[in-house]
């Protein structure tokens, strides 16, 4: 550890910079990301670090720019792409299901690229501003996807992402950009990617989540635990492949599980996991395991709207309650 | 078995126009030669596989345009990459793939390149600089884009080709990567066959303007409008517009002129493309033109080319017999190979 306390946005800057610095094949493409320094200016300085053939800006054109980092890491490289919003993914779409996805397994070539963005609501982005996307992406063959809370999670992700072979989808919460710090960790620390984190060890019920959502657990948590209530809260920061071990095993441990994110609820990764539970842990479930997330809508604008749309800590609150009633 | 390949129509010889000059040496435009046959007479037999009910999937050929995938792979340097799309059969001949490999791919076979896990052409090889085709048309453009800005980036000089089909050029993915390689301004070539029907939909349902050349202007892409049935012709303009890629000219574009003589795939009649399309196409057969121009430049004799293509028939045959030998793959296979193994850096 460094002794440093840094934002997560940062973390993710730091994290970065070492893996450019370390590795010359390192290298970022994205809008606004040289001079700018990116929508978040989470590439700040690293133009006048890098130079412009390490951080390249490119025209409005995230298929193009996404299909030129899958052309450029097929042939040895390791590109970074940012997108500048994440809902942008969607223009991408096709370039990171149906040809970096695929290649692996059809053809035997690694597509080791790297893509991340700023993700998640709560900042009155509305609906182009404010998505998770990680559930268009969660059934796509091929791909990794990280989705870091902590300071030490986002380091230690992407610098595992920089290494890991496969195409990675690294999502970063735009709400945690300067609300969450913590103690930078030393340029040897990774965070092996598909092992979810006990954030909090609990006897009662389990909560499993990840990203901002992890926040409002632990909040939670806390709160319930001056009553004796004591809330197990798993940390997924993997999205794919799940950690189905340690799904399991809280599940199994408190018997009664809310799987919560910040997805509609329809088709999102809460389901998943839920199936999951259902089927490995069913006999050990005292109550069902139950989803929280989302509205079934588009993300709303206006700040009364958007607390209606978002899970947070009153709504998961009532839902332990409810679970802990059964 | 021996199949001579007959008298010059002499209605085709009268419509039959020079081909371009080359410095190519006797050996290598016999070698074009070669290719062209194996490129034609492959696919015959891939059709005969295919009514035999032994292609499980779609067959998708490129009779009318093999000079265009041959002659334009044939100008490229060995370190060079490309991409084809699925009339573009002869550039992975060139690049060395055999028949055998597309033999056991169209028929599924545990041996086949992918191992029974993609169809048709939908392989890649990189040792070999191939990149796999992949259905969606116009995204090989900014892919290839990026193979060409990992050449610029590390100073490797290879030069990346890619291919294009007048319907692929309305994609959103052609601008996007056409756009990016010149403002990037990466090695990269992008041949553009101009074949008359995207599936069933002609040339001028597609779009508004005459050639595609049109459309690299817009990116300030310099273009050449080629004769596609003419494989010198194709040879020497990809040769040039490597060379300009090369030098740092940054991405070039040819619009080769060409026909589809055949449906877009093999279940596909065609019976929408006006008959007289295929009879005035049908004298332009970039095969027999080839052949002609040999034997009037005195090149090479009939014999010399009679037996070319009788080897050609021999080895095909031989391959085709190992290829209907092959196995199909164990059903555990299609749980394989989705990721590239990495055991992680561990916590």
């Amino acid at each position: 550890m460094t002794g440093e306390t840094v934002t997560y946005l940062e973390a993710i800057r730091r994290a970065l910079g070492d893996a450019m610095a370390e590795d010359s094949r390192v290298f970022l493409i994205g809008e606004d990301i040289g001079r700018y320094g990116g929508a978040f200016k989470v590439t700040e300085g690293l133009l006048d670090r890098f130079g412009p053939e390490r951080v390249i800006d490119t025209p409005i054109a995230e298929s193009g720019f996404v299909g030129a980092a899958i052309g450029a890491a097929m042939m040895g490289l390791r590109p970074v792409v940012e997108f500048q919003f994440i809902d942008f993914i969607a223009n991408a779409f096709d370039m990171i299901v149906n040809f970096a996805g695929t290649n692996r397994y059809r053809w035997g070539q690694k597509v080791p690229v790297l893509m991340r963005g700023p993700s998640g609501g709560g900042v009155h982005g509305s609906a182009f501003h404010s998505g998770n996307p990680e559930g268009y992406f969660h059934r796509a063959p091929g791909l990794k996807i990280v989705y870091p809370a902590t300071v030490d999670d986002a380091y230690g992700l992407l610098r595992e992402g920089l290494l890991d072979p496969n195409p990675v989808l690294f999502f970063e919460h735009k709400y945690l950009y300067r609300r969450v710090k913590g103690e930078l960790p030393g340029s040897g620390h990774r965070v092996p990617i598909g092992k979810a984190r006990l954030a909090r060890p609990g006897r009662d019920l389990s909560v499993i989540t990840y990203a901002a959502m992890l926040h409002v657990a632990l909040e939670v948590a806390e709160k319930l635990a001056a009553e004796g209530i004591e809330i197990e809260v798993l940390d997924l920061r993997t999205l794919k492949p799940l950690d189905d071990e340690a799904i399991v095993a809280t599940a199994e441990k408190t018997g009664r599980v809310i799987v919560m994110n910040e997805e509609p609820l329809t088709g999102s990764l809460a389901g998943e996991v839920a199936a999951r539970v259902a089927e490995r842990a069913f006999w050990s479930l005292d109550a069902p395991v139950t989803r929280l997330c989302c509205l079934d809508t588009p993300v709303p604008y206006s700040p009364p709207l958007e607390a209606r749309y978002l899970p947070d800590a009153a709504k998961l609150e009532a839902k332990v309650r409810e679970l802990l009633a059964v | 078995m021996r199949a001579p390949l007959g008298p010059l129509d002499p209605g085709a010889a009268a419509a039959a126009e020079r081909l371009a000059a080359t410095d190519l040496p006797k050996e290598r435009q016999l070698e074009l030669f070669r290719l062209l046959q194996l490129n034609r007479r492959l696919e015959e037999r891939l059709t005969n596989l295919y009514r035999q009910g032994k292609v499980v999937g779609g067959l998708y050929g490129s009779r009318g345009q093999e000079a265009i995938s041959i002659g334009s792979a044939f100008a490229l340097e060995p370190g060079d990459v490309v991409a084809p799309l699925i009339r573009n059969l002869g550039s992975m001949l060139v690049r060395g793939v055999t028949p055998f490999e597309v033999l056991t791919q169209y028929m599924a076979r545990g041996t086949s390149p992918t191992g029974g896990k993609d169809c048709n052409l939908h392989f890649g090889d990189l040792s070999r600089g191939l990149v796999s085709p992949i259905s969606m048309l116009g995204a090989l453009i900014p892919v290839m884009a990026g193979v060409a800005l990992a050449s610029k980036l590390e100073r490797r000089g290879f030069v990346a080709l890619t291919y294009i089909g007048d319907g692929g050029t309305s994609t959103g993915d052609f601008h996007e990567g056409m756009n990016l390689a010149a403002v990037l301004e990466v090695p990269l070539v992008v041949i553009a066959e101009h074949n008359g029907y995207a599936y069933s939909t002609p040339t001028g349902r597609q779009m508004k303007i005459r050639d595609l050349a049109q459309r690299a202007a817009a990116y300030g892409i310099p273009a050449r409008i080629v004769d596609g049935n003419d494989v010198l012709a194709v040879h020497e303009a990809t040769r040039r517009a490597a060379a300009a890629a090369r030098a740092g000219a940054g991405p070039q574009m040819l619009e080769v002129k060409t026909f589809r003589m055949k449906g877009h795939a093999e279940h596909d009649d065609a019976s929408y493309v006006p008959p007289e399309l295929f009879d005035e196409w049908r004298a332009r057969d970039p095969i027999l033109r080839f052949e002609r121009h040999l034997l009037a430049a005195g090149t090479a004799t009939r014999a010399e080319l009679d037996d070319l293509a009788a080897r050609v028939d021999a080895d095909l045959d031989a391959d085709l017999e190992a290829a209907l030998a092959a196995p199909m793959p164990p059903p555990e296979r299609a749980l394989e190979g989705v990721y590239e193994p990495w055991p992680g850096s561990g916590a």
